[in-house]
């Protein structure tokens, strides 16, 4: 089960950012989101992006994600070198090498569970008896296999968040991209999915980079915490309170 | 995506909106309806046109008259080929050559004459003229009381309407009351009629004093002269006509027929003999014009063609459908028109309603895109949903316009046959049109699509994201 085809061996770069700057217009100034990151994750790492709103954590996850281009600098996730892809190419790489969950779940509120979870897998062209037995199984693991047919509205904040969570996960991503995925959240529920999200990471080897502002979440939960601040990486430390569900101090892949 | 992956997330979509998209799918059935409501009226004004002529036995007729006929139906033919007095004769050898050519059925000699005819001793003076056997197919005996000649031979007449009423006296009514015919028959069949005429006689021995006179010129010329007899002849009136069977004719049109044979064996002095005198001496009747019959209406051009090289003037009602069938183009293309305005209004208020689609599913587009969607996909989606609205508006349209069309016509018959006219078909959806409508209909949508489609495909994922 875990990221099939993960050839490289353990502390191999899975993402390696160099020298990444992403600028926006807006009209006569420029807004320097991501100013100069040069960043290396290796497949298998949970690692948290810190900073105040504003520091450029989502756009360098974004950037990660293949969802926005650079301005200038480059990022290479799993051997693609994301700048050198084409829209077409951009969007297979998001289909099969990425998993994203939000801080507003991003459900699509017309669709039930299950329907939102079989998605990704329309555009990968999986045939529908394959992706009924694949979407039900993924919400039997996030625990939601009685509510496939209920639609977002009708679930609670953590219910959205775990189908969400089964949705990024159905196409067997090697990387979970989260983006504060318990802001919206209690902290029992947020604990909840988080504890999902380390399970993820630890029993299917999938390299996790979490983007949040709740430092005791990151401290809690990731290996590897990183600061930015106004675009620039402010630190980039192990962390030294990581204690895997285990009791192991690093994950064992 | 696969096709049916994208028809099913499609059609979801629209049941989303399901109002907004409903309208839209009405306004390109409106659309349709309009197209196909104003093309199939013109197809069956067409047709109906064509039924009317096709069935006058006109359609496959070509009139063909000697160039030696100074007036004839049409001028421009008389300012090329021979002049009239070298051309050829119109005779009877030229008539079987006629009726030998191929797609010819056949050739008869127009008799047609002026003379008095005398209906319970009172004079009548009118024009006669012969009809062949096979003319009794032709609507203008559709309505004829009695019968039609018993046979070709037979001392027998059929008399038109208005002839009729000068007969018993009456003055012509205004409209058409079919009632009128056999209350106008029922005291003239099996009646007589006397009908006076000029037999042309040849004479064999000329007067003795011109033959000396002209003895060295006219050595060749010897007996070529006839003397005219007036003649009785009874007729037994078997048939009135309702419909003028002669209309193309104008101001030469009949009033009387004879059986074509019964005719030909009269030797009625024609017209044309008096200057024919002055030629050369034939044995064989020399005929003014003679109609031919073609097989098929569509080879009335190539017998007309062929009957012209040979050297005579010709004229059918195909030259005069030519321009009937040009008005009806043109109306075809107002007809057209009009009823695309209608699909323009349509076109334009799938492109809103997508366009007002994208702004509200900017956020489910941005989602789709996150978890992998290409611009493809997306741009896919929203032609299907175009497509779909297109094929659904046109499916209704369709039945819409023919409704409409099944309305009018019905409501144009209950009319007519309270001014008693027979009841017509002006509707006509043939199939083609039916095929045509909704393949325009779905090509219009998709072209609606284009611009949303390609508007959604290209939304940056991070911005719908964004957007709350």
């Amino acid at each position: 089960m875990s990221s099939a085809g993960n050839s490289q061996p353990n502390g191999a770069p899975a993402i390696h950012a160099e020298q990444l700057c992403r600028h926006y217009r807006m009209g006569e100034t420029v807004i320097r989101a991501v100013d100069g990151v040069t960043l290396e994750v290796c497949a298998g790492q949970f690692v948290a992006l810190l900073g105040s709103s504003g520091s450029g954590k989502s756009s360098i996850l974004n950037l990660i994600a293949g969802l926005d281009r650079p301005t200038s600098g480059g990022v290479t996730v799993h051997g693609h070198n994301l700048a050198h892809l084409s829209r077409e190419e951009l969007a297979r790489y998001r289909l099969h090498t990425v998993g994203m969950v939000f801080q507003s779940f991003n459900l699509i509120p017309s669709m039930t569970l299950s329907e939102n979870v079989e998605l990704p897998m329309r555009f990968a062209e999986i045939e529908r008896g394959k992706r009924d037995s694949l979407a039900r199984e993924a919400l039997a693991r996030v625990g939601l296999e009685t509510r496939m047919n209920h639609r977002p509205s009708e679930l609670s904040g953590g219910e959205q968040q775990r189908a969400a969570l089964a949705r990024a996960l159905i196409n067997r991503p090697r990387l979970l991209l989260a983006d504060e995925p318990t802001g919206n959240l209690d902290s029992h529920t947020g604990t909840e999915i988080m504890n999902m999200v380390r399970e993820f990471n630890q029993q299917l080897g999938m390299t996790v980079v979490m983007v949040t502002h709740e430092r005791a979440l990151a401290e809690r939960y990731a290996q590897r915490l990183i600061f930015l601040a106004d675009g620039k990486l402010v630190s980039d430390e192990a962390n030294s309170a990581f204690v895997t569900s285990g009791g192991t101090e690093q994950a064992r892949r | 995506m696969k096709l049916p992956d994208l028809a099913e997330l499609a059609m979801r979509n629209l049941r989303e909106s399901v109002l907004r998209n409903s309208l839209t799918t009405i306004g390109i059935s409106v659309g349709v309806a309009s197209l196909v409501a104003m093309l199939s009226l013109g197809i069956g004004l067409q047709q109906l046109a064509s039924r009317r002529l096709m069935k006058s036995g006109l359609f496959d007729t070509v009139v063909a008259t000697s160039r030696r006929d100074l007036h004839n139906f049409n001028r421009d033919q008389e300012a090329s080929g021979p002049a009239p007095g070298e051309s050829r004769i119109l005779d009877e050898t030229t008539r079987q050559e006629i009726e030998h050519m191929p797609n010819v059925l056949e050739a008869y000699p127009d008799i047609r004459f002026i003379t008095e005819l005398r209906y319970e001793d009172k004079p009548h003076l009118t024009m006669v003229a012969a009809l062949p056997s096979s003319a009794q197919s032709t609507d203008a005996f559709d309505a004829l009381q009695g019968h039609f000649f018993s046979s070709d031979t037979a001392p027998e007449a059929v008399i038109q309407k208005t002839f009729a009423e000068e007969l018993l006296g009456k003055t012509p009514k205004a409209g058409l009351d079919p009632s009128n015919v056999a209350t106008l028959a029922a005291p003239l069949l099996g009646k007589e009629l006397t009908m006076r005429y000029a037999q042309r006689e040849a004479a064999r021995s000329a007067p003795a004093t011109a033959a000396k006179e002209n003895a060295a010129a006219d050595q060749g010329l010897a007996g070529a002269a006839y003397s005219v007899v007036s003649r009785e002849l009874k007729l037994k009136i078997v048939g009135v006509a309702d419909l003028d069977p002669e209309s193309m004719r104008g101001p030469t049109r009949a009033r009387v027929f004879l059986p074509l044979k019964l005719a030909e064996s009269l030797h009625v002095m024609q017209p044309t003999d008096l200057r024919e005198i002055s030629r050369a001496p034939t044995d064989q009747p020399v005929y003014s014009s003679v109609s031919v019959r073609v097989k098929n209406p569509s080879q009335v051009q190539t017998v007309e063609d062929a009957i012209k090289k040979m050297g005579f003037n010709t004229f059918s009602i195909l030259d005069a459908s030519r321009s009937i069938q040009q008005f009806f183009k043109v109306l075809d293309v107002f007809l057209g028109i009009f009823g695309s305005l209608a699909l323009a209004v349509a076109f334009i208020g799938i492109v809103n309603t997508l366009v007002m689609a994208i702004l509200e599913r900017r956020r489910e587009i941005g989602i789709m895109k996150a978890v992998g969607a290409s611009d493809g996909d997306v741009k896919r989606l929203f032609f299907a949903e175009a497509g779909a609205m297109g094929i659904l508006g046109g499916i209704v349209g369709v039945v819409l316009g023919w409704a409409i069309g099944q309305l009018i016509n019905l409501g144009t018959n209950v009319y007519l046959k309270r001014q008693s006219f027979p009841p017509e078909h002006f509707w006509s959806v043939p199939w083609w049109l039916v095929v045509f409508a909704l393949v325009f209909s779905f090509l219009v949508s998709l072209a609606a699509g284009l611009y949303p489609a390609g508007r959604a495909a290209r939304l940056d994922p991070v911005q719908a994201l964004r957007y709350e």
